[in-house]
């Protein structure tokens, strides 16, 4: 049996060609999601916010209306409730509450003993101000020194023109995935920032393939234009780019549809996460290179000092 | 290429076989494993990877200990021996008072503040004195502050265990975090309410004499003697009592505490026995106040004043109260259990009831069998028999995942599945990249061996650079990550190692052995 090629040999696309139309649309991608990000902001989860989330499962369809009004007079401020899969499956988010943690500890109670017997508590989530604002602080701090440290490992690698078109293409992935959970108001929890990081860490990789070709091609054809050498180096990858995300993104969409509720969230973020890393790999990393040319080897080294050098990557 | 080295060969073979043995026991039921490991050595692989709170079911509670509290109650025991001090040697204040960590007062004549400074200073060298016109300030010194925040932790975290021990959960694990907190892990616990109620108390008893003549609502208290609440469960007495400042007996002369009932009433009581100390100060209190009340004060509020009838000399005694059992038992269990040297509060509560756990399980499985299957049937239609043998090594490298796990004694949990679920699709990428550069040096007209050779040489570098910046934000989401995401980060840095070795060593080996006994002539890819 002949493999199938998914990618046909040799195509000859203008990726370059396309990069006004391509940069405009990233252009607009980002200027969304910020405005986004600006206006409606992130639908933070408790590990943020701080507050209260139970999932609780009746005996017997659950009975919203009973529910919400036993737990709306016990003024526990905004008390959130949703049916979400099975119809004795509720969800009930409480809003954090006035003073210190005692008074978190207590409201759960009061839910407790209001809801009464006959029910099934399957997740009950507290988490107080202080640790809610340190997950903040170190959730930041980790997406930080994540796009640092990556830019300092490309930049050790690669030429600086390479490092700072990369982090360009891996903040406009991770900026996408921040727009799409302050537009859709998905919940932004814990694993949501585990993701963003993944995606930080793994989109770079489609950019790399495309320059290590890039960089090989630089020392090989010393005289080829930068936009066709290039764009033949985004061809030439392109099987690689696409086999290598498509391996992934079938994985996610795995745990999207059988890996449950808790982890929708994480496998939302990391599939658009991974296309948009595909995409920007081609459109935005490699074609910024054309506005920063790397240098090209110095005139009288030969073909062959250039490959010693790539198999010296090896 | 055709070449392989044969310590390569041994070493990978070596590596897989020993994965595939500590990888096992996560295939067999517990039972059935206990049975085998009594008599065997304990580096032997019988180690599972355990599974974390959020997939087993149970109960994680972080918890603060208080520490400014105890430093204030230090100060208040200052601030009694500064008062007699200053007594003694004849300086008028006003307003002292211990605040946030700080003790205060006005000196009434300015001219005596060095001499009160002094005074307080000599009380404890641990104290750091500072004076501001007439006022003086004593605060501990950091050092001090923090030997107490210490102990007070250490302290805590015994008398936790104890409570916890005594509730009979099983296998709790309890340890410090940061300066001043506390971990509590209550694997199985789907409702922490009783233990967090056991452990939201600090359960200080003290027996203080009652003052029945002063009026609690007076304002005014002589000195010595201070207002307190009664307990919810104490019903009979009126609301308010006035005390002695400091207990005429304190509790942790306690020796044990056990519950009972009442022979009369039939209620259920707590029954206590103090220690030879304890006996000997309670028999000459009672002796001195026959025909006075006794207040018993748990963490400040009087659950009962019984009217001393006699001297009790036994060395021990009832309290009683409306408690209904479970209260009894749980007021029995901490005066045991001891008194926390500070209030806790719950800063952070996840708890995953079994049925949730179960649930997740059986996702992740589903998810993960899924998964397997769909890259391994992509990988075959799109690279054929070089796809099968990218699969033997993803097997492999899942085996190897297993072991490393099982081996660290990590824990598993949902997002760590969904990091084990992802580094399926990562795994191959190496071998993506491999083969499509064996395919394009092939079309580039080398011959079979060059290609193969030239593919796995000139991809690696690829290879390594690609999965170093994934590994970097792995190594950042451990470092600063907490609880389950700590899971994914360990599965996805451990998946990405060894699939970096399986996707070239194994991978190589068997296109190694493919090429020796098939001597293909050409590449199908």
């Amino acid at each position: 049996m002949r493999p199938i090629r998914w990618i046909p040999d040799n195509t000859r696309f203008n990726f370059i060609g396309w990069r006004h139309i391509t940069f405009a649309i990233s252009f607009l991608i980002v200027v969304v999601s910020f405005g986004s990000l600006a206006t409606r902001g992130l639908n933070f989860g408790i590990d943020f916010e701080g507050g209260t989330l139970m999932e609780v499962k009746t005996s017997g369809p659950a009975d919203m209306a009973d529910m919400r009004g036993k737990l709306d007079s016990l003024g526990l401020g905004e008390v959130s409730l949703q049916q979400f899969g099975a119809p004795d499956e509720v969800m009930i988010r409480i809003k954090k509450q006035e003073g210190d943690e005692a008074a978190q500890a207590a409201a759960i109670n009061a839910v407790k003993q209001s809801l009464g017997d006959g029910i099934e508590y399957r997740r009950t989530e507290f988490v107080g101000p202080q640790v809610g604002d340190q997950l903040k602080h170190d959730g930041i701090l980790a997406v930080t020194l994540a796009v640092l440290g990556i830019m300092a490992y490309v930049w050790f690698r690669f030429e600086w023109q390479y490092a700072v078109a990369a982090i360009v293409a891996l903040l406009h992935d991770c900026v996408a995935v921040l727009g799409l959970f302050s537009l859709t108001q998905m919940e932004f929890n814990l694993t949501t920032v585990a993701a963003v990081l993944t995606v930080a860490g793994y989109s770079i990789n489609d950019t790399v393939v495309v320059f290590d070709r890039t960089r090989d091609d630089l020392r090989k054809y010393r005289k080829k234009r930068l936009d066709i050498l290039i764009n033949d180096a985004n061809n030439q990858m392109l099987a690689r780019s696409i086999m290598t995300s498509m391996t992934v993104i079938l994985t996610l969409l795995c745990l999207l549809v059988f890996g449950g509720d808790v982890l929708r969230g994480f496998s939302v973020a990391m599939t658009v996460g991974v296309l948009v890393g595909t995409y920007s790999s081609i459109f935005v990393a490699t074609a910024l290179l054309l506005y920063m040319p790397p240098r090209r080897t110095p005139e009288g080294a030969t073909d062959k000092s250039a490959e010693k050098a790539t198999a010296g990557d090896a | 290429m055709v070449y392989y080295a044969r310590w390569k060969i041994i070493l990978v073979l070596c590596v897989v076989v020993l994965s595939a043995l500590y990888a096992a026991p996560n295939l067999i039921p517990q039972d059935k494993l206990d049975k085998w490991a009594q008599g065997l050595p304990s580096w032997m692989p019988l180690h599972k990877i355990s599974l974390g709170l959020d997939l087993q079911g149970g109960s994680h509670l972080l918890l603060g200990v208080e520490v400014k509290a105890v430093v204030n109650e230090y100060l208040d025991g200052v601030a009694d021996s500064a008062r007699s001090d200053l007594r003694k040697a004849d300086i008028g204040y006003s307003n002292l008072a211990t605040k946030d960590g700080v003790l205060s007062f006005d000196v009434r004549d300015e001219a005596q503040a060095a001499a009160a400074r002094d005074a307080v200073a000599s009380i404890d060298q641990n104290l750091v004195v500072t004076l501001d016109g007439a006022t003086v300030s004593a605060q501990l010194s950091e050092k001090a502050y923090k030997d107490r925040a210490t102990s007070a932790v250490a302290q805590s975290i015994e008398i936790i265990r104890r409570r916890i021990d005594e509730s009979g959960t099983r296998e709790p694990l309890i340890q410090q975090q940061g300066i001043d907190r506390v971990l509590v892990q209550l694997p199985g616990v789907g409702n922490p309410e009783h233990i967090k109620r056991l452990l939201g108390q600090t359960a200080k008893l003290g027996f203080h004499l009652v003052n029945e003549t002063a009026n609690p609502r007076g304002g005014s208290v002589p000195a010595g003697f201070r207002v307190m609440p009664a307990a919810p469960n104490n019903l009979k007495g009126p609301p308010l009592y006035v005390v002695s400042r400091r207990p005429v007996v304190s509790g942790d002369t306690l020796t044990d505490a056990q519950p009972s009932f009442d022979q009369q009433s039939g209620r259920p009581v707590v029954n206590f026995k103090f220690d030879s100390i304890g006996a000997r100060r309670f028999g000459d209190v009672t002796r001195d106040n026959i025909g006075h009340q006794l207040a018993i004060v748990l963490d400040d509020k009087v659950v009962s004043a019984p009217v001393i009838q006699s001297a009790i000399t036994g060395g021990s005694g009832v309290i009683s109260g409306s408690f209904s059992v479970q209260e009894a038992n749980d007021l029995a269990l901490l005066l045991r259990a001891g008194a926390l040297p500070a209030p806790l509060t719950v800063l952070e509560e996840r708890t995953v009831g079994p049925g949730l756990g179960a649930d997740s399980i059986a996702a992740g499985e589903i998810a993960s069998g899924i998964g397997l299957a769909v890259v391994v049937v992509f990988m075959v239609l799109s690279y054929g028999r070089f796809g099968v043998y990218a699969n033997i090594a993803l097997v492999a490298n899942i085996v190897m995942l297993l072991a490393a796990l099982s081996l660290l004694g990590a824990t598993l949990t949902l997002p760590g599945i969904a990091g084990i679920v992802l580094t399926m699709g990562m795994a191959v990428d190496a071998n993506v990249l491999i083969f499509e550069r064996i395919r394009e040096e092939y079309k580039g007209g080398r011959g079979v061996v060059g290609s193969i050779d030239a593919g796995f040489n000139r991809a690696i570098g690829t290879i390594t650079d690609s999965n170093l910046t994934t590994l970097i934000a792995a190594a950042l989401l451990y470092g600063l990550g907490s609880g389950s995401v700590r899971g994914f980060a360990v599965t996805l840095a451990i998946g990405i190692l060894t699939s970096m070795f399986s996707a070239i060593m194994i991978t190589r080996l068997v296109i190694v052995f493919w090429v020796r006994s098939a001597r293909p002539k050409i590449i199908n890819l």
